[in-house]
């Protein structure tokens, strides 16, 4: 008689596990990189050829990583966030330009406005693969020590900010010495 | 000849008649068209855009082997891809990056740890047989052979009920 049940559970089971996985967006790739190490990187700014920012001069602050191209909708979208962020001062704001063209770049920027300190121009993605990028807006949160602490792939919302950014951000600092 | 029926968009609408698959809907063929020279200028300008260089090998030997290497590895753009395959812009940047690797004295083996290491295990196109993956492997099979068995004891005991009650009635 137990045996009549099999099928039911068997359906339960499967029915279980892909009730579970409806929201999961299958195309996202978990980062490697979380707790690890940053990337060393030395980079021209978008703004300035001759500036460059390198992963020594940022270290001994948090700081946030977003990651942007003009060819990006998403990251139109999520301007508005970046913006707020980089306002509020609650945490210093780079940017890393991600397989683009200068002009056209420079061009975005000063249509859409520019949040950021400086964008890291890296027209062949090289230190975007050192990062794990592989589809922009991508944003990581780095600590004073150099530690990928946060990385969110897709447009940041308030709400991401408020429920998973900040209370990172606020950790960082707080163990930041 | 302009029966109304309803824009089912690729769905065969009732009064249309096909030949040899071309729509004669009018106006049909021509929005196919279209559709198709966007995708491919979209292909196209991203080529240009991006100025695809082409890649120069040290040897048709290093040729083979990155042609081979490029087809394990995943273009996580266009998932379903190989790094062979994929139009992607990321595609072509990763494709200069494994051919600089290799020309660096990389194995294959230190190029795949090389992305792993960025990237996580599913740049690798093919799984690896680990425990975390072995329900991938394993799953299937088994699942097929615990459906045989179960088929297996469901005939034999059908089986032997019959010859208990007299047999095959036919």
């Amino acid at each position: 008689m137990w045996r009549l049940l099999i099928p039911l559970v068997v359906f339960a089971a499967i029915g279980g596990l892909l009730l579970g996985s409806l929201g999961r967006d299958p195309h996202l790739v978990p980062s490697p990189l979380i707790d690890k190490p940053a990337p060393e990187f030395e980079l021209p700014t978008v703004g300035d050829p001759k500036r460059t920012v390198s992963s020594a001069e940022l270290r001994g602050t948090p700081y946030l990583l977003n990651v942007w191209a003009s060819w990006c909708p998403a990251c139109r979208v999520e301007h508005g966030v970046i913006s707020r962020i980089a306002q509020s001062g609650v945490i210093p704001v780079y940017g890393l330009n991600y397989i683009d063209q200068r002009p056209i770049a420079l061009r975005w920027l000063a249509q859409f406005g520019d949040p950021y300190i400086a964008s890291l121009y890296d027209p062949d993605a090289k230190v975007s693969i050192d990062f794990g990028v592989y589809g922009p807006p991508e944003t990581f949160l780095v600590d004073a020590d150099g530690m990928i602490r946060y990385k969110h792939i897709g447009p940041l919302t308030p709400e991401l900010v408020r429920d998973e950014l900040l209370p990172v951000i606020q950790h960082m600092q707080k163990t930041e010495s | 000849m302009t029966a109304p029926g309803f824009n089912l968009g690729y769905q065969q609408v009732p009064n249309v008649r096909r030949f040899d698959g071309v729509e004669s809907r009018p106006g049909a063929l021509l929005k196919a068209s279209l559709r198709s020279l966007g995708l491919a200028l979209l292909c196209a300008t991203t080529l240009s855009v991006h100025a695809v260089a082409p890649l120069n090998f040290d040897s048709a030997a290093q040729r083979t082997r990155f042609q081979q290497l490029i087809t394990e590895i995943r273009c996580l753009v266009c998932q379903n891809q190989s790094l062979a395959d994929s139009p992607a812009p990321l595609a072509n940047k990763l494709r200069q990056e494994v051919l600089q690797l290799m020309q660096s004295g990389k194995t294959d083996d230190e190029i795949r740890a090389y992305l792993v290491q960025r990237y996580g295990e599913f740049v690798l196109y093919d799984p690896p047989v680990e425990p975390s993956t072995w329900a991938l492997w394993f799953g299937p099979v088994l699942l097929l052979a615990l459906g045989a068995a179960g088929l297996w004891v469901a005939l034999k005991r059908r089986r032997s009920s019959s010859e208990d009650s007299g047999g095959d009635p036919i």
